[in-house]
């Protein structure tokens, strides 16, 4: 059976007014999201995806006339990890964003023109209270689970941590409570390359030419740190890319080839003021938002799956752990899993097997609420 | 009553036959998670299980288990004082490097902590050395020398010694040979022992 899945389209709530972290009043709010399956009649089936650093709402399944599917489309599908037979699927671009949502680039109403650095310093916490609006507007009481990796695995704490009666499951992936200085460092070196490129012009640029170079090299720099030592030795090897010519410093490699293309490619669908707030929310994130681990999690009655992955360095597997000890702490029911995987970071993107069958079963056991089974009971 | 569960393997029938309804337990090194998910569907109790082996993680995720994935020697030291209401060490205690403080630790996790391992004094591992000159395998101790996952070799009564010495309460034992119970010099025809012992108070002086 080859049954052509219908077209997916994204669709945008908004909001007149967010009452911001750093206590400013900001509006109004667009959130774009898609949906996946169907919400059942007690709303109880629904499961909010929280995208990493540059994702988009756009998850899975095909947009109309475009070739490739949404970014986690190997997980949410029919019968996949996020089986949407069973489950409503959720997922918004974060605030700040470029893909939908209100951010630096979208108009400021009362200029007429784009935000650029008038737009107010946000938060991990700032992005998911916009999306407990979009979910109060969907009239869910109460969320099956939450899930990300990487900064949507922030996301999953800062629900967990701020909404702790609204979700019934919790899962991090490859994530962190707290940006380690090595983190920070990377970010910084991403955003100083944009900041560099003249065009960037203090971000006042959209009107005349992006700082596309800078940009570039920042996400160059952020997609060395997604790969692994052994990832990039069997992707590129020492390849060359084609025979030596005359010209210097071209991008003699395979590896430079792809860390270029890459670069140039990201560019066309990202906004540079966007990468700056966003990588800001990132290491200023306090997932225990200051408190004990105790306090933080005291309202806490989710069922936790955490998940790591082995050659994870930029995430590496002992911060999933302090989230582990934390769970521990307060009594939680939890779940930890380290898969084996030479991928590094993009893994949680790519060991879709591992994690179905994780995802599939933790969230089995959130929706029926049991402790055990053996499989053919329910 | 026919009970669904009649081929459990001895050791786990014993432990179910302790562990009261409705605890809290955490099983230390609980492999696939049998023993865990016996527990919750028959004792009903609140599981976690602590698990090296990321194969049998998946095996535990599969039964709807809450499951850590870790070693156990670091496993023990972020859960309050009696946390649980049984710490389970089953064929498991004697892989562990750091035994002593594991155990202790697991006394001070657990109200109560069950113990399972191979006796080194089983009579074919005495006749074995004894007659042969070479390393025992047999039930109790099935590799081979070379293959061993067991770091400590202790009998029945070294573990007795053990806890007289560190004033753990031994508070129930059962002794299992190849298919059933030894109930006569334990420390000579069982293959096994398992033990419920608890921190609180002084050992008294047990007899076997």
């Amino acid at each position: 059976m080859d049954i052509k899945p219908a077209f997916v389209q994204t669709g945008h709530f908004t909001f007149d007014k967010l009452k911001l972290e750093n206590g400013e009043e900001f509006g109004p709010v667009t959130i774009a999201y898609e949906t996946y399956g169907k919400l059942n009649p007690d709303r109880s089936n629904a499961i909010l995806v929280l995208h990493a650093l540059t994702g988009d709402a756009h998850a899975a399944g095909y947009h109309e006339g475009e070739k490739d599917p949404g970014w986690w489309d190997a997980m949410i599908g029919p019968g996949k990890g996020f089986d949407t037979n069973e489950y409503f699927v959720i997922c918004s671009n974060v605030f700040g964003g470029c893909k939908g949502s209100t951010g630096p680039s979208s108009i400021n109403p009362s200029s007429g023109k784009p935000y650029a650095l008038d737009f107010p310093v946000i938060t991990i916490n700032d992005m998911v209270n916009c999306q407990k609006r979009l979910i109060d507007h969907f009239g869910i009481e109460q969320l099956l689970a939450v899930v990300g990796g990487s900064m949507g695995g922030m996301q999953v704490l800062s629900w967990m941590v701020n909404y702790p009666k609204s979700i019934r499951g919790a899962i991090p992936i490859a994530t962190t409570a707290k940006h380690s200085p090595q983190q920070i460092a990377f970010n910084e070196a991403g955003r100083l390359s944009i900041m560099a490129d003249p065009n960037w012009n203090s971000g006042n640029y959209y009107d005349g030419k992006a700082p596309d170079k800078g940009l570039a090299v920042a996400r160059m720099i952020g997609h060395i740190t997604y790969m692994s030592d052994v990832s990039m030795a069997e992707k590129f090897g020492r390849q060359k890319k084609w025979p030596s010519k005359n010209e210097k410093f071209t991008a003699d490699f395979e590896v430079e080839g792809y860390l270029r293309y890459r670069g140039d490619n990201f560019v066309k669908r990202f906004d540079a003021n966007s990468y700056l707030y966003i990588t800001k929310a990132l290491d200023h994130f306090d997932g225990f938002a200051g408190k004990s681990v105790q306090e933080a999690f005291e309202q806490v009655k989710a069922k936790v799956m955490v998940v790591a992955f082995k050659s994870d360095w930029l995430y590496p597997a002992y911060q999933s752990q302090e989230i582990v000890r934390a769970c521990k702490i307060s009594g939680l029911q939890t779940s930890y899993c380290e898969i084996k995987s030479t991928y590094g970071h993009d893994a949680f993107l790519l060991e879709i097997e591992e994690e179905s069958h994780l995802i599939q079963h933790f969230l089995k056991k959130v929706f029926y609420d049991y402790e055990a089974t053996d499989g053919f009971t329910i | 009553m026919a009970s669904p569960y009649e081929n459990i393997q001895p050791d786990y029938r014993i432990i179910l036959d302790w562990v009261s309804p409705n605890a809290s337990v955490l099983d230390l090194g609980c492999g696939s998670g049998d023993l865990l998910y016996l527990l919750i569907k028959e004792k009903k109790v609140h599981g976690h299980g602590i698990e090296i082996s990321v194969e049998e993680i998946y095996k535990c995720v599969a039964k709807g288990l809450n499951v850590l994935h870790g070693d156990i020697e670091n496993g023990l030291a972020d859960y309050k004082d009696q946390s649980f209401d049984y710490v389970i060490l089953n064929q498991s205690l004697q892989q562990i490097m750091h035994m002593d403080r594991v155990l202790l630790d697991a006394l001070r996790v657990g109200k109560r902590v069950i113990v399972g391992f191979p006796n080194f004094a089983y009579y074919r591992s005495r006749l074995q050395i004894l007659l042969s000159g070479k390393t025992p395998v047999n039930g109790a101790l099935p590799y081979q020398w070379y293959e061993t996952p067991n770091l400590h070799f202790l009998s029945i009564l070294d573990f007795i010694e053990y806890c007289r010495k560190k004033n753990v309460k031994i508070e129930q034992t059962a002794f299992l040979g190849k298919a059933k119970k030894v109930h006569l010099f334990p420390n000579f025809l069982a293959q096994s022992g398992v033990f419920l012992i608890s921190g609180n108070g002084l050992s008294e002086s047990y007899q076997i």
